[in-house]
């Protein structure tokens, strides 16, 4: 990984002195080995501190709405999840494509720092990434454990390694493309009674603290006001007043990014209380793709979503007949 | 100095809720939180920060405030104050602890806050020293001690010991209803705990903000500070939730809001964020248009504008639990280094 951030940083610096690009998305180091940040580069001295390893989780599509209405040409780093998001942007017209230079950086999964701190390592200083293995270094000594069981939950159910889009391409260590299971914790969810699955969803979004990072993060909730910014909608996206609302929000969010949700993950890996929100997200990937045929949101920029297109065969799914009720 | 067994906690968390209502960290859905405590709870005294911090006991993020209905030409007004209960917060962190000194300050000035007021009033404070500070932590800055937090009651683990020390009036009534179960320490008790906390005091200086200096904030430079250059780069990355102001504990902003009931009102309370677009809202508009003035209005109250009212004390803690959950990383600590907060070692 050091490798593949060097080669980076090169490739962005001699991008910026020839004047193919005029500045440079993508993470800047932190105090810890974890709270890496977003930034935009200028010049080859401010790329000094340009950082990519197993703790760059933040996915750079979103910034580039608006870093790509910008003058001039922006680098961005992408992984293989994050050029979905940039996708699913070009085919809702929120980014200008020519404007972004796109070098799809390889991936080799991305840590869980509350998983790994829930292994024993409270107090992280450091780690050590030799892709089999994490070495942490805390305050009370080192933690070893398996980079497999500390990983990203979106990076546990990776869609692939493959980059959607890209003009070019950063891969030093080719990855396994190892088959990943998405939706076995939605099957999991499908097989509980209705009661009980009423119980795990309200203990789950009562922990909310309506703090919307989930939101803000979501390269689909790309909208310039909210519904729940909004004053007159009669609910306030800061109040987290009952467990009503609360569900409210989210099952609202979860269907306005259906057909759209790339399931990048950051809304999970963003929650304050690790609500599993990527369960509501695919579970609508799930039908969508039981219904209307495999679909991948971001996977190209052309193709129509199902939920705006449509066709006489559509299925008519209705869950109140299904389960034997009047309509 | 008293104690109790380890093993003994339960009894005195059952004998301190028979009387009041025993706040205290609970792993609830997976997330330690403050919870009220009944038989079975999930109790977790070993997590340092508690997501939401304590001081949601005094300032919960949703208050209900006043109610008015319509009745026929009439319209009732309620007002939602009550006294409040005795209860007892157990479990506080020494910098949550300060916190409600900066609440206090806020809350306690004219005009008072009665809601928050009455449940100052009736809290009492049990705090617990951090055996294992973590590398967030950076609550030495601002002279708190993390081996010796304030409070009603402090309260340390050494060995297979809870220790205990009332340290006010509250306290001290509060262990008297509770002597069956305490018992008095030792000399080799007292040796042992003062050994746990030189250890604490020492992990300290290890800890990657040790050296963090504040000395360049505070009051002075207020128009230089604002007008820097800094905080376009700083603020760059910022998402504009609202989670590092959601954690903090010294966050007091709320705002007043109307919930429509169809024959009457509710006015309620709730936390509000000055990340947040709407925020102070006028009827000409928001006077911090931007994200930058957003993200600039939080670390400047925290770090130039509490301090020039309140005798240049700080409105951070350094619970680090901004630090930890920001979606992207960017904190107060990155703030306060990029000023030149940094000591030369
Ligand atoms: S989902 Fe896949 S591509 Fe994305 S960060 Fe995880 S491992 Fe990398
Ligand atoms: S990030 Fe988590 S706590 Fe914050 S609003 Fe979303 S679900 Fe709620
Ligand atoms: S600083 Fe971080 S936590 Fe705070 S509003 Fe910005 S993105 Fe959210
Ligand atoms: S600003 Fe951050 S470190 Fe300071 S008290 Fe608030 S959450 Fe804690």
């Amino acid at each position: 990984m050091q490798k593949v951030a060097e080669i980076a940083q090169k490739r962005a610096i001699q991008l910026l002195n020839q004047g193919a690009v005029n500045r440079v998305l993508g993470w800047k180091k932190g105090e810890f080995p974890y709270d890496e940040t977003p930034a935009v580069f200028a010049s080859a001295d401010e790329l000094k501190d340009f950082v990519y390893d197993s703790f760059s989780s933040p996915n750079l599509s979103k910034y580039l709405i608006e870093e790509s209405r910008k003058e001039g040409k922006v680098l961005a780093f992408l992984k293989p999840c994050d050029t979905y998001s940039f996708n699913q942007l070009i085919k809702e017209h929120r980014v200008n494509r020519e404007n972004v230079y796109i070098i799809g950086i390889e991936c080799g999964g991305m840590i869980d720092v509350v998983t790994l701190k829930n292994r024993g390592a409270v107090g992280l200083t450091g780690a050590d990434d030799d892709g089999e293995n994490i070495t942490a270094h805390t305050l009370y000594g080192d933690v070893k454990v398996r980079k497999e069981e500390v990983l990203l939950e979106k990076c546990q159910a990776c869609k692939g390694k493959k980059h959607v889009i890209y003009d070019e391409l950063i891969i030093v260590n080719p990855q396994d493309e190892k088959p990943r299971d998405r939706f076995a914790g939605v099957e999991a969810i499908e097989a509980m009674t209705p009661q009980e699955r009423f119980d795990f969803w309200r203990a789950q979004l009562s922990k909310c603290i309506r703090c919307n990072a989930c939101r803000n993060i979501c390269p689909a909730c790309s909208c310039l006001q909210c519904v729940f910014d909004n004053p007159k909608s009669g609910v306030a996206s800061k109040a987290s007043p009952d467990t009503f609302e609360e569900q409210l929000y989210h099952i609202i969010r979860a269907f306005h990014v259906a057909g759209r949700c790339t399931d990048c993950g950051e809304c999970s890996r963003v929650c304050p209380q690790d609500i599993p929100l990527h369960l509501l997200n695919r579970k609508f990937i799930k039908d969508m793709s039981a219904f209307y045929g495999e679909y991948k949101a971001g996977e190209d920029s052309e193709t129509r979503p199902p939920l705006v297109d449509f066709s006489k065969d559509d299925v008519e799914p209705c869950i109140i007949s299904d389960k034997g009720g009047d309509r | 100095m008293l104690k109790i067994k380890k093993s003994d906690l339960n009894k005195l968390y059952a004998a301190i809720a028979e009387r009041q209502t025993l706040y205290i960290p609970c792993n609830v859905s997976g997330k330690v939180n403050y919870a009220v405590w009944g038989e079975g709870a999930d109790v977790d005294l070993s997590t340092l920060k508690t997501v939401r911090s304590a001081k949601e006991v005094f300032f919960p993020q949703c208050e209900d405030i006043v109610s008015f209905k319509k009745e026929g030409k009439n319209i009732s007004v309620k007002s939602d104050h009550k006294e409040s209960e005795d209860f007892v917060v157990f479990g506080v962190r020494a910098c949550d602890c300060r916190s409600f000194d900066i609440l206090d300050r806020v809350f306690l000035s004219d005009p008072v806050d009665t809601f928050y007021k009455t449940k100052r009033e009736h809290g009492t404070v049990i705090t617990l020293a951090c055996n294992r500070p973590e590398e967030s932590c950076f609550c030495f800055a601002f002279g708190i001690d993390n081996a010796e937090p304030e409070g009603d009651i402090a309260a340390y683990f050494a060995g297979d010991y809870l220790y205990w020390s009332p340290k006010t009036e509250k306290g001290l009534n509060l262990t008297k209803t509770l002597n069956s179960l305490l018992l008095t320490a030792t000399d080799k008790d007292n040796d042992a705990l003062e050994k746990e906390q030189n250890n604490i005091r020492q992990t300290n200086e290890r800890l990657p903000f040790y050296g963090l200096d504040l000395s360049v904030w505070g009051a002075d430079g207020l128009l230089e500070k604002f007008n820097s250059e800094k905080w376009k780069e700083l603020s760059e990355a910022c998402v504009g939730c609202g989670a590092c102001t959601f954690v903090c504990p010294t966050c007091q902003c709320y705002d007043v809001r109307d919930f429509d009931k169809g024959n009457g009102v509710q006015r309620y309370r709730c936390w509000d964020s000055c990340m947040y677009k709407d925020f102070t809202m006028m009827a000409h508009g928001t006077p911090r248009p931007t994200q930058m003035q957003r993200f600039r209005q939080r670390f400047m109250h925290k770090l130039v504008y509490y301090p020039s009212n309140n005798e240049g004390i700080f409105s951070c803690v350094g619970c680090g639990r901004c630090v930890e959950k920001c979606p992207i990383h960017m904190n107060i600590v990155k703030v306060i280094k990029a000023f030149g907060g940094e000591k030369n070692e």
